[in-house]
């Protein structure tokens, strides 16, 4: 697991019912993109969050493939329907096969 | 564990064939990462908008949007990169919309281009040509 790995999600806490709400997310991860080398030439191995998804009272709202040319912390920010009432599941799958997981619960209002 | 020459040997083996493994993947032009999206098929020019800067000072971290409506997936490659992949975002039924937000990195000034499958199947193409004034790939 590489270090300081913290999830940041930004999401409405009520929304109307049927209402598009933008959803922002940052992860902090060196995605460290295996081109780089380390001060004695050595490449350093590639490290990275290969995929995000996003899933709404478990329908699917985006799954997001991600390659090392996303930047370190990698950011997103998308558009979400809000049918009802719910929880919103982020979750982050690390190259080292941790899987990173944050939830956010929405209020119909 | 115990280290005998011979499992030494055998793990310096699978290292050094690891190590060949990714210079294999890196291979895969952007032509190749289109091809395997679109199976060939042809793309229009409308439908997908791709916004990105004209000129990043920092090609660490240069934000771009897609945005698609009615598409199932956008591609995102970058051209010039030792890698052209950048990602594939899939959207799903409670998307509002087909918009997507990051920040990529660019190795120099090159193309960013974006492909959406779009509802019915075809596929549209979008690109933007992005100058770097410092490229994000290091060594």
């Amino acid at each position: 697991m590489a270090d300081g790995v913290k999830p940041r999600v930004k999401v409405p806490s009520k929304a109307a019912a049927g209402e598009a709400i933008t959803i922002k997310t940052l992860i902090s991860h060196p995605m460290e993109s295996g081109q780089r080398k380390d001060s004695s030439g050595n490449v350093i191995p590639r490290s990275i969050i290969n995929r995000f998804t996003c899933e709404f009272n478990g329908e699917s709202v985006i799954d997001i493939t991600m390659e090392p040319a996303i930047s370190t912390n990698p950011y997103f920010e998308f558009e979400a329907t809000v049918p009802e009432a719910g929880e919103f599941k982020f979750t982050w799958y690390d190259d080292d096969g941790s899987v990173y997981e944050d939830s956010k619960k929405i209020e119909i209002g | 564990m115990n280290l005998t020459r011979r499992k030494t040997l055998a793990l310096g083996g699978a290292a050094a064939l690891a190590a060949l493994l990714p210079k294999g993947a890196a291979a895969a032009t952007s032509e190749e990462w289109i091809a395997e999206f679109t199976g060939g098929a042809d793309m229009a020019d409308s439908g997908l908008e791709l916004t990105a800067p004209e000129i990043a000072e920092n090609g660490n971290t240069v934000p771009i949007e897609v945005s698609a409506p009615g598409a199932s997936e956008i591609l995102v490659l970058a051209t010039g990169n030792p890698t052209p992949g950048v990602a594939k975002f899939t959207f799903g039924a409670l998307a509002a919309s087909q918009y997507a937000s990051t920040r990529i990195r660019l190795a120099g000034t090159q193309d960013v281009v974006a492909i959406a499958k779009l509802a019915d199947g075809t596929f549209a193409k979008a690109s933007k040509t992005v100058k770097v004034t410092i490229g994000g790939c290091g060594g």
